[in-house]
């Protein structure tokens, strides 16, 4: 069948509402995009680890320390969900972190800002899992069935992030001036970069267009970083705590919260490698892997010996 | 292969319930695969019992040939009880 004929079946049935399977047919531009964008986001699951890790062995009490353990290792199952459903579409894992390694793929830039006070714990978790959940909930929706399915999964699990950050948020801000202080400037620093992990303005992202197309993603940049801060504001409200910008203002006729512009230049220098915990999340996990690498011989070893032993 | 065997995974959520497909994951032998396969898909009880099967031991069905592969399934609405009548007033049919 000539390839215009298959483009337009593929394209009918993405119109449908139907999903689309690794073995289906799909056009050789649909088949990149989704393994680009399904291994960044594996990855950005990964490193997504090291901020929060940080703080494992100092958390204030037994409880936190728990939720913590238990969201970080989470974090570590949203990215295998991840890369195996990214190997679907015929990669292999191992090139795929092999990218990561030598960092030539990206990940989320949000992951290159430091973690400095235990504050920044509870405001990961109701800011950046937070937006997280808005752009995961769209994609779990996507036309991609392996991505979607694992995106069903992570959105579950993501509820219990946001929820134990807002807890903590919530916490401090009721706390004694010093840790309602902490709270705040944490909430300062990070609010910026979350608005960010939405991505450029839908008029300069070059692979919006034919991602909506094929209902890889079913709503734009905008929409979605929009959707985020009409959720937010109120809960800040209800802490007593901002964010830090002069221009946001209620808009009473459209009912959305208009915020103001983006900092681009901070934007394209984090992703371009030159943000303030770049090259320490790369050589984070590039050290772990190489520290893990006995694990992987001796599993592989274990497992010939038994084959030969049979 | 520096990550092992390829496995894919299914779980059964309670007694008497069917194992569905939860995904795949990497392992250098069944042991660890089943271990692995814990850790990853169910650590929040979502399973009372874990399958994995090697990905390569799997034979599927081609989706290209869907059609004429399932056909002789598809038009004998005589096997659907919807496909006879009932005379009227009779019940428990």
């Amino acid at each position: 069948m000539r390839e215009v004929q298959l483009i337009k079946q593929f394209e009918e049935r993405i119109n449908n509402g139907e999903s689309i399977e690794p073995k289906d047919w799909m056009p050789e531009k649909y088949r990149k995009q989704l393994i680009r964008m399904m291994s960044q986001h594996a990855h950005s699951e990964i490193v997504g680890m090291l901020p929060e890790g940080n703080w494992i062995t100092r958390a204030p009490n037994l409880r936190r320390k728990l939720a913590l353990l238990a969201k970080v290792q989470d974090e570590a199952g949203h990215g295998l969900y991840i890369y195996s459903a990214t190997e679907t579409l015929g990669v292999d894992r191992s090139d795929l972190i092999e990218q990561l390694l030598t960092g030539k793929a990206k990940y989320s830039s949000i992951f290159n800002y430091p973690t400095l006070s235990w504050a920044d714990i509870g405001v990961i978790g109701w800011l950046v899992d937070g937006a997280a959940i808005v752009n995961q909930t769209m994609l779990a929706k996507g036309s991609f069935g392996p991505y979607s399915r694992a995106m069903i999964r992570i959105c579950k699990e993501e509820n219990f992030h946001k929820k134990q950050g807002f807890e903590i948020v919530a916490t401090l801000a009721k706390g004694t001036p010093e840790q309602k202080e902490m709270v705040q400037d944490a909430v300062n620093r990070w609010w910026w970069p979350s608005l960010m992990m939405f991505g450029p303005h839908d008029s300069d992202s070059p692979n919006s267009e034919d991602l909506m197309k094929w209902k890889v993603k079913l709503n734009s940049n905008d929409e979605l970083r929009q959707r985020f801060v009409d959720l937010t504001i109120p809960q800040a409200k209800a802490v007593g705590l901002t964010v830090p910008d002069p221009d946001l203002k209620y808009n009473e006729e459209t009912g959305h919260w208009e915020f103001g512009e983006i900092n681009w230049e901070e934007f394209w220098n984090v992703v371009k490698g030159n943000g303030l915990m770049n090259k320490d999340r790369l050589r984070a996990r590039n050290k772990a892997h190489e520290e893990g690498a006995w694990v992987r011989e001796a599993a592989r070893a274990y497992a010939e010996k038994r084959e030969t032993a049979n | 292969m520096s990550e092992g065997i390829l496995w894919e995974v299914f779980t059964q959520s309670k007694n008497g319930a069917p194992f569905t497909h939860a995904g795949s994951l990497h392992a250098a032998d069944e042991e660890m695969a089943l271990q692995n396969a814990r850790d990853v898909y169910t650590r929040r009880g979502e399973a009372v019992n874990i399958w994995v099967v090697k990905s390569e031991e799997i034979v599927a069905s081609s989706p290209g040939e869907s059609g004429p592969f399932f056909d002789p399934g598809n038009d004998k609405a005589y096997r659907h009880p919807q496909f006879y009548k009932v005379p009227k007033g009779v019940r428990g049919i």
